[in-house]
C-alpha cells in the first residue's frame, strides 16, 4: 500500500512520505496544522486513495477513551431482565462496540480517524496508549481479547489546544502542515476549481494573501476558507476587476464574509484599507 | 552511524526518545525511503520531532550533522549564549519582544546570529550587518562586543531582573519539570470540588437500588446529575511593569486554569490591589471595576488567587496616596486585608524565585497580610498553593 496523492487533494512531498511510513510500520500519524489546512481531508483522501473503508471517531470534551472501545448498556439489560427477555443471559447483547472496536474487527483493512484529539480531557490519549500500541483491548465483562485482524491506518487530528503526554508523542509519526505557499495554494484551488479563469484566480489569490498579511487579525483566513469564498464569488458572477485592490468603488473585497469571520477583523481590515487608499492619494 | 545522529539530535536540545530513534531505523529498513537526502530528512523529522516548535533545532541538528561540522558557538563554545540571552531578555522592551517572536524566536535569532558570528572576522562597531556595539543590526541591541558582555548600565533600575538571572534558580526548575500549560494544568487539578448540577443523566446506583427494593423489586430507575468541578476561582494578576518577565508563565498559569476552572473570574491591578481593578489593560483607565463592587459581586464561597511579584515601594503598600499611577486613599496593605478578611482561602503566587524573596522589604509586608500563604510559582508551589486553597 502506498498513498501518492489524490486527484482531489494536493498532498506534498513530506506529507506523502509520512503517510507511507506510517502505513508501512503501522503506527499511528498525528497531523497538526493551522485550522483548515486539510487535516480531516487528509483521512478521507488517504481512504479513498486506498480504497479502504474510512471509521470516524470525532472526539468531544465529554468523551472518553473508553466510548472508543466498547461501551456496557447494563441500563438495557436491567430492563430486559425486568421483562423476562432471553437475551439477558448473554452478557455479549449489551457489549456496544465502539469505533475502535469495529476498526480492530473489520474484515479489510480501515483508515481509522480520530479527529480533534485535544479537545478531550487531557488524560485521554493516555488511556488509549496501549490499545494504539498493540493494537489490542480486554473486554473485561465478557473476559475476552479484541485484538485487530488488521493493524488500521490511524489518523489523528489536533488543533493544538491541549498539549499531549509524551508518552503518546512517543508512539506516533508527526506531520505539522504548513500553510501553503503560492504556488501550492494554486494547485489546491485547480484541483477545486478546474477551469478557473486566471485573472480571477490571480487576483483572489492576491486578495487572500494581502488579507492574511494584514497584522493583528484575530482569526486569519484559511485555504478552506478561499475555497468557500472562490465558490461563491463563481456563485455571484463578480469579475475579476472588483477584487481589485486599487478599485476605489469598495473598500473590502466583495463578499468578505467568507474570509473575515469576526467584526473586529473586518473594521481592523477597512480601516487599514481606507488608510491604504488615502496615502497614495496623497502622494499623488 | 546513526547513532551519532541520535546523540546531534539530544546535543541540539531536540527531545528524542530511543523508542522514536527505533521507529525511524525499522521505518528505515522497511524501505519508506530511498537513498536520498530528502527522503531521509522528512522520513527522520515525522518519526523524530513531535512538536513543530522543534522542527527548527531538528534542521539545525540535521545542518549540522549532515555537514559534519558543528555550528560555531555550539554546545562547548566559548560564547556563553545564555549571557546573550539575558542581555538581551533586559534591554529589550516589550516591542522588542515581539521583533523577535515575528522573527522566529530565540532559537531562530540565534541561529541566524551564529551564522553571521561564522562570517565575521573581527570587532565591529557601527553599522547594520555585523555584530557589535551601536549598531543596527539586530545583534548589535543585544549588547554584544568581542571583548565581552556589556552589563547593563541599568542594574540600578532593574535590580529584580538582574537578581533573578543571575541567580538563574527560577531557571533551573522551570527546564527540569518542563513547567507547561499541561503541567500547570495537572497542579491545578487538584483544586477540583465536585459538585453535581444541570441535567439528570448519569445512573444513579444506590437509589436504583433502594427504589428498586421498596418497589417489590421491580425496576424503578433514578437518576442524577453529573458531577462537575464546582470550584469558584477569582484571579488578580499583577499587570506592573517589573511582572513583564514573566508575562509567558502568567499566561501559561491563565490558560491553564482558564480551561480547567468552569467558574474563573480575574482582575488586573498594578503593582498592589487598590480601590480599582480592571479586566482589559487596554482600557484600564476607562473600565475599571471598583474594588467593593468585586467585594460584593463574589461571596465568600470564591477562592481568590493573587499573581503578583509584590516587589514594590514600600510607600506603594503602606501608605495612602503611595499607589504608583494614581492618589488612592486607603493604602494598598489596607485593601489587601479587606480581600483577604472576605475571602479567607486565599492565596499569592509569586513568580520570584523563593530564595530571593527576603531581599523586597514589601514581600515581606504581603506576606504576612496573608498569613504566609505566599507560593512561589513553580510546579511545588502551585501544589502546595492548591492545598491551601482546599482547606
Amino acid at each position: 500500500m502506498r498513498f501518492d496523492g489524490s486527484p482531489g487533494y494536493v498532498a506534498t512531498d513530506d506529507l506523502k512520505l509520512a503517510v507511507n511510513a506510517a502505513i508501512a510500520l503501522g503506527r499511528p500519524l498525528l497531523i497538526k496544522g493551522e485550522p483548515g489546512t486539510g487535516k480531516t481531508r487528509l483521512a478521507e483522501e488517504v481512504a479513498a486513495g486506498l480504497g479502504l473503508p474510512l471509521l470516524e471517531w470525532h472526539i468531544k470534551s465529554t468523551t472518553r477513551a473508553q466510548q472508543g472501545l466498547y461501551e456496557y448498556d447494563a441500563v438495557s439489560r436491567l430492563r430486559d431482565s425486568q421483562l423476562g427477555d432471553p437475551r439477558v443471559q448473554d452478557i455479549a447483547n449489551y457489549i456496544v462496540p465502539g469505533t475502535l472496536w469495529r476498526a480492530f474487527t473489520s474484515e479489510t483493512p480501515v483508515v481509522l480517524l480520530i479527529d480533534e484529539i485535544d479537545k478531550a480531557d487531557i488524560e485521554f490519549p493516555n488511556d488509549l496508549l496501549r490499545e494504539l500500541d498493540r493494537m489490542e483491548f480486554q473486554v473485561y465483562e465478557t473476559r475476552t481479547l479484541v485484538r485487530a485482524r488488521h493493524r488500521p491506518l490511524v489518523f489523528i487530528t489536533s488543533n493544538n489546544e491541549k498539549e499531549l503526554p509524551d508518552a503518546f508523542l512517543r508512539r506516533c509519526f508527526f506531520h505539522y502542515i504548513r500553510f501553503p505557499d503560492r504556488d501550492q495554494m494554486e494547485a489546491i484551488v485547480a484541483v477545486h476549481f478546474p477551469g478557473l479563469k486566471q485573472a480571477l484566480l490571480r487576483e483572489a489569490l492576491e486578495t487572500f494573501f494581502a488579507i492574511r498579511e494584514v497584522p493583528g487579525l484575530r482569526k486569519k483566513p484559511t485555504t478552506s476558507e478561499l475555497l468557500d469564498w472562490l465558490k461563491l464569488l463563481l456563485a455571484e458572477d463578480i469579475p475579476p476587476e472588483a477584487l481589485r485592490a486599487d478599485d476605489r468603488r469598495t473598500l473590502i473585497p466583495p463578499l468578505h464574509g467568507a474570509l473575515l469571520k469576526n467584526e473586529q477583523d473586518v473594521h481592523l481590515f477597512e480601516r487599514l484599507a481606507f488608510m491604504s487608499r488615502r496615502s497614495p492619494a496623497r502622494d499623488g | 552511524m546513526l547513532t551519532r545522529f541520535f546523540f546531534t539530535l539530544r546535543e541540539h536540545g531536540v527531545p528524542v526518545s530511543i523508542r522514536e530513534y527505533l521507529t525511524l531505523l525499522e521505518a528505515l529498513r522497511a524501505g519508506v525511503v530511498g537513498a536520498d537526502v530528502d527522503g531521509f530528512y522528512h522520513l527522520a523529522r515525522a518519526a523524530l520531532v513531535k512538536d513543530e516548535t522543534h522542527f527548527d533545532r531538528f534542521d539545525r541538528a540535521f545542518g549540522a550533522f549532515y555537514r559534519g561540522i558543528e555550528s560555531v558557538a555550539g554546545p562547548g563554545a566559548e560564547i556563553p549564549l545564555e549571557w546573550l540571552r539575558r542581555q538581551a531578555e533586559l534591554a529589550l522592551t516589550d516591542e522588542d519582544k515581539a521583533l523577535v517572536e515575528s522573527a522566529g524566536g530565540w532559537d531562530e535569532i540565534m541561529r541566524r546570529f551564529r551564522e553571521r558570528l561564522a562570517g565575521q572576522q573581527g570587532r565591529h562597531q557601527g553599522g547594520n550587518q555585523w555584530i557589535g556595539t551601536a549598531g543596527t543590526s539586530p545583534f548589535g541591541a543585544f549588547g554584544y562586543n568581542p571583548e565581552g558582555i556589556r552589563i547593563g548600565q541599568d542594574e540600578g533600575r532593574h535590580r529584580s531582573a538582574i537578581k533573578v538571572w543571575d541567580a538563574r534558580e527560577y531557571r533551573n526548575l522551570d527546564g527540569d519539570v518542563g513547567i507547561g500549560t499541561r503541567t500547570l494544568k495537572l497542579a491545578l487539578r487538584r483544586l477540583r470540588r465536585f459538585a453535581r448540577q444541570g441535567a439528570a443523566t448519569e445512573l444513579d446506583l444506590d437509589h436504583t437500588i433502594e427504589r428498586t427494593a421498596r418497589n417489590a423489586g421491580l425496576l424503578d430507575l433514578a437518576f442524577r446529575p453529573e458531577r462537575h468541578n464546582a470550584v469558584k476561582v477569582l484571579l488578580l494578576l499583577d499587570v506592573g511593569g517589573s511582572m513583564d518577565e514573566y508575562s509567558r508563565l502568567c499566561s501559561e498559569l491563565f490558560t491553564a486554569a482558564r480551561s480547567e476552572f468552569r467558574h474563573l473570574e480575574f482582575f488586573y491591578f498594578h503593582n498592589c490591589v487598590y480601590d480599582h481593578l480592571w479586566t482589559d489593560n487596554r482600557r484600564r483607565h476607562t473600565a475599571r471595576t471598583p474594588t467593593r463592587d468585586v467585594l460584593h459581586r463574589f461571596n465568600a464561597d470564591w477562592r481568590l488567587v493573587f499573581v503578583g511579584d509584590a516587589a514594590m515601594s514600600p510607600y506603594e503598600i503602606l501608605r495612602p496616596g503611595g499607589a504608583i499611577d494614581h492618589v488612592n486613599e486607603e493604602s494598598g496593605a489596607d485593601w489587601l486585608r479587606r480581600l483577604v478578611g472576605v475571602y479567607e482561602r486565599s492565596v499569592w503566587l509569586n513568580p520570584t524565585p523563593e530564595p530571593a524573596w527576603r531581599h523586597y522589604h514589601t514581600i515581606g509586608v504581603v506576606r504576612e497580610i496573608l498569613a504566609g500563604r505566599m507560593f512561589p510559582l513553580t510546579l511545588d508551589g502551585l501544589d502546595g498553593a492548591m492545598r491551601a486553597l482546599v482547606r
